[in-house]
């Protein structure tokens, strides 16, 4: 009986209709619809201009690369890839490549470890002068790659600083920007300037997020300074390790400024870089944007494999 | 004490080297800048007598020398505040409008950190030439302004940001756009601050996208105009180094006035 008379909508304690929580469900719906449509009117102007400055002109130079002719007048090369093939007669192209991975293999380890080192130095709290040594190996960040190559340019002139000095030790001069590989070396040299305390600003910031009550179980087990920072700090950094790693083998793959500005990518094509190449054939001399869209998509392509392998070698548990 | 000051002692030596070596070149390019040529490759490292001189020649071979700080300062400046505002508005988007589709875009936007330059420069070139926008402004600004490091940077933030403002904002009747701009941009200075040091210094610096779109000399930046004094008979390197100078003061004021907001923009995308 009662069951039957049971009002068919629950009446809420006041004596009202309960209808409440599914009107304003339902009121919330269109709400939270609205507010989600707003949502992507906020995304919409980042996401446009990616799209237009990055993913389509990214689609754009493959399809270039499968092109031959000049300026607008482009059309399908034949063989389609004969841009391709190109490359791999090319010894100018082949010597800039090996340029960049000696770059790569020489230049990001050392750096890298540098700058691991100074940040788990800096991160004693108990280190005199603390702040002024973070500001002197940090300070070469806020120099322009333009400049910083032009001031190693002057200071390696062949009759320049370096040299001079050298000299007041003994030493003979070296032709630093006239030798194949003292060039490349200058450009090392170079990049580990200006980029060590760039990449030591993202191990002080891991090395905050680290429990210091690891450290210290560490040291009462007896491992010293050089143990605890092997086996207990580094393992704690690898996902910023990882990070700086991609990050640095992505710039050094595009390096341009200091090839154009602080060795001209000599002598010869001695210390040219794939991106110096890249702008050669582009923009100098007769610009061929179909074979320069082929080299853009070498390096695309080893950025992407080169991260890849990075990040499955950090992913790789131990 | 002392023991472990002596155990201090190599840390402190190679700190000391690092320190010097990094402020080094920055000292040989200050003392240079009042320096003859000759002086600056005779390795004279003292403050010399001959900075009017070396601006009155750099004055009278490169008359362009303030116009190309007029324009990096345009642009920088630019960029810095379209960049600003696009890639906060999608960050605060991504955060507080949250769905699953929208963490799919995130993840595609993400993947254009990994495309290099190179690979987009020539139809970006042939794009903006098509749009008869060389030598314009805006083809240098408009590829810097919507980068995934930014609107990383940004979402970041708009997470420490307390929901129930935003809800308590709604009831009092503030349209979304609203919110955002007299609500979140005001209390998100900090993260606002430390977008604006690394924008600003990327544009100050780009040196190959101004290169390649910026074809006429009287538009030319400073650091093409730097580029290009080397490119002369001889060069004399007390100019040169004046010019330099004269190009990175600017960033190295701001670096050391906002050191800690520039690491924290840097770091700030990762946290």
């Amino acid at each position: 009986m009662s069951v039957t008379t049971q009002p068919t909508v629950p009446l809420a304690p006041d004596g009202e209709p309960d209808l409440t929580p599914a009107k304003r469900r339902g009121g919330r719906m269109t709400i939270s619809r609205r507010t989600n449509l707003v949502g992507w009117g906020f995304l919409l102007p980042a996401a446009g201009l990616v799209t237009l400055m990055s993913f389509w002109p990214m689609f754009r130079a493959l399809i270039l690369s499968f092109q031959s002719g000049r300026g607008t007048r482009m059309r399908w090369a034949d063989p389609l890839w004969f841009n391709y093939t190109r490359l791999l007669e090319d010894k100018v192209f082949q010597q800039t490549l090996a340029n960049t991975f000696i770059y790569l293999a020489i230049q990001v380890p050392i750096m890298l470890i540098l700058a691991l080192i100074l940040a788990n130095l800096l991160n004693d709290r108990n280190l005199r002068f603390r702040g002024l040594f973070r500001t002197a190996i940090f300070l070469p960040c806020a120099v322009g790659l333009v400049s910083y190559a032009l001031v190693f340019r002057t200071m390696f002139a062949n009759d320049g600083m370096v040299n001079v000095f050298l000299g007041k030790l003994g030493f003979d001069p070296v032709p630093w920007l006239n030798n194949p590989t003292t060039a490349k070396l200058v450009i090392v040299m170079g990049l580990l300037w200006r980029w060590t305390g760039y990449n030591m600003i993202f191990y002080l910031a891991g090395l905050q997020n680290i429990d210091p009550n690891t450290l210290e179980a560490a040291r009462i087990d007896g491992a010293g300074p050089i143990r605890t920072f092997l086996y207990v700090t580094v393992p704690q950094l690898k996902p910023m390790i990882l990070l700086t790693a991609i990050m640095s083998t992505n710039g050094t793959l595009q390096l341009f400024d200091e090839s154009w500005n602080l060795t001209a990518g000599g002598p010869g094509y001695a210390s040219m870089t794939m991106s110096h190449y890249l702008y050669q054939v582009s923009f100098q001399g007769s610009p061929n944007f179909g074979y320069a869209s082929a080299i853009s998509y070498v390096i695309l392509i080893l950025v992407a494999i080169l991260a890849l392998i990075q990040m499955k070698v950090g992913d790789r548990r131990d | 004490m002392t023991r472990t000051s002596l155990r201090r002692l190599p840390g402190y030596i190679f700190l000391t080297i690092a320190a010097i070596v990094s402020v080094f070149p920055l000292y040989f390019m200050l003392v240079s800048a009042t320096n003859t040529s000759r002086e600056v490759i005779s390795s004279k490292l003292t403050p010399g007598g001959n900075l009017i001189n070396n601006y009155n020649a750099l004055m009278a071979s490169q008359q362009s020398l303030w116009v190309a700080f007029r324009q990096s300062t345009i642009i920088a400046v630019v960029t810095t505040v379209l960049a600003l505002l696009i890639c906060s508005i999608a960050g605060y988007g991504f955060e507080v409008f949250h769905s699953r589709g929208k963490d799919r875009l995130m993840a595609v936007l993400l993947l254009a950190i990994m495309i290099p330059f190179a690979a987009t420069m020539i139809p970006l070139f042939q794009m903006f030439a098509g749009l008869n926008m060389v030598n314009s402004v805006m083809a240098v600004v408009l590829p810097a302004v919507a980068t995934p490091f930014l609107i990383l940077l940004f979402r970041q933030s708009a997470r420490n940001f307390p929901h129930e403002i935003i809800e308590a904002a709604r009831i009092d009747g503030l349209s979304e756009i609203a919110i955002f701009f007299k609500i979140f941009i005001p209390t998100m200075r900090s993260a606002y601050a430390a977008a604006a040091v690394i924008t600003f210094m990327a544009a100050w610096n780009n040196f190959l996208w101004p290169k390649v779109i910026l074809i006429n000399s009287q538009f030319q930046t400073i650091p093409m105009m730097i580029s290009n004094l080397t490119a002369g008979y001889v060069t004399d390197f007390g100019v040169l180094m004046l010019a330099v100078t004269i190009a990175t003061l600017p960033t190295i004021f701001v670096f050391l006035a906002l050191q800690r907001v520039f690491a924290e923009g840097i770091t700030g995308a990762i946290k």
